[in-house]
């Protein structure tokens, strides 16, 4: 690729903590709102079920339970919305897709905790 | 025609808009400083225009009637114009003016605050191709006993009136790797620094294509885009 691109990229790649986002984490994604003039936060929290890694365009799947109805959002992890990242829990978990939790209720879509490492480590990405 | 700039397309990437918060598809585009070569006058050659010249080549891969017009231009304005590996026109509505003499350069600042652009370039070449792709063809009906006719284009003219078939009817053949210019496309950012232009959408050619960049014909911009 050309290597203005890559330049261009990697100022939209600025912020290095998405190299740390692991599927089955527990996060609180801060979401910054404009209400009309006004800006508020609101938070997502919920368990990162996906991650689709492609530079720029990177984005996660948060996954929550709310009143009963699972309720999916996708976030661009580069994305200036996106105030911050709190990890509450990471899980142990053997597959890069989480979506069989969609399936399962209750008790059966908890995942195991990580107890260790409450933020993990960055991790190697195409082309960073 | 207004003045534009020439350059070579990157390619594509997404951005964010600081604005907005949305991604943002672009299309970059480097435009290297543009130098002027030659000054066409309504007087001398019948239109107005100025050739620009970009992308430097080596000396020894011009030919000797290329490498005149360099020098002509270097002798002209007093500075050393080394040998460059595109020169196209761009046609004015009058005569260049002294602002526009030979040896000055035009950069990427010269679209500050243009909105829309239009941009032409060479298409990728697509080699030969049916009329489905390359003039948007129905093709045939798939149902009623059709077999081996669904992506052909029917008759091509009637019988013995007018008895050929008429000229310039849309046949099977070379598509692409011709001039197309895409119109009203949204300049998003202009980077003087590195001499970048960020155009919002898909512009024509390959990367590493030659591209020009022109202020937009038809609209000015009211809308972001």
């Amino acid at each position: 690729m050309s290597q203005i691109l890559d330049q261009i990229d990697a100022e939209t790649q600025k912020r290095a903590e998405p190299l740390r986002y692991r599927e089955g984490d527990h996060v609180k994604v801060h979401v910054k709102i404009l209400e009309g003039s006004k800006e508020r936060v609101q938070v997502f929290e919920g368990i990162i079920i996906a991650r689709h890694w492609n530079g720029p365009s990177s984005t996660i799947t948060v996954r929550k339970v709310s009143y009963g109805v699972g309720v999916e959002r996708i976030f661009p992890v580069y994305s200036p919305t996106i105030a911050k990242i709190e990890w509450t829990k990471r899980s142990l978990v053997r597959r890069s897709k989480l979506y069989y939790l969609r399936k399962l209720r209750g008790k059966k879509a908890r995942l195991p905790e990580v107890r260790d490492a409450a933020r993990p480590e960055p991790i190697k990405s195409r082309g960073q | 025609m207004a003045l534009g700039i020439l350059g070579t397309k990157e390619g594509m990437t997404q951005v964010f808009d600081e604005e907005t918060r949305k991604v943002v598809p672009v299309t970059i585009i480097h435009a290297a400083p543009n130098v002027i070569l030659k000054q066409i006058t309504a007087d001398k050659n019948g239109y107005s225009a100025i050739q620009v010249a970009v992308g430097d080549k080596k000396a020894t891969r011009m030919n000797r009637p290329d490498a005149g017009q360099f020098t002509a231009a270097s002798e002209a304005s007093g500075k050393t114009i080394g040998p460059k590996a595109v020169v196209r026109e761009f046609r004015l509505s009058e005569d260049p003016g002294a602002d526009l003499a030979v040896g000055n350069e035009l950069t990427v600042g010269l679209l500050d605050g243009v909105k829309l652009v239009d941009v032409t370039g060479i298409s990728k070449g697509k080699g030969t191709q049916g009329v489905m792709k390359r003039y948007n063809f129905k093709g045939f009906i798939r149902s009623h006993g059709t077999h081996e006719f669904f992506r052909h284009g029917g008759s091509i003219g009637t019988r013995l009136t007018p008895g050929h078939v008429l000229k310039g009817k849309k046949m099977p053949g070379r598509m692409g790797n011709e001039q197309v210019t895409t119109q009203n496309l949204t300049l998003f950012r202009v980077d003087a620094e590195r001499n970048l232009l960020f155009i919002r959408g898909a512009v024509p050619g390959a990367k590493g294509g030659v591209v020009s960049v022109r202020p937009a014909v038809k609209k000015t911009g009211g809308k972001k885009w």
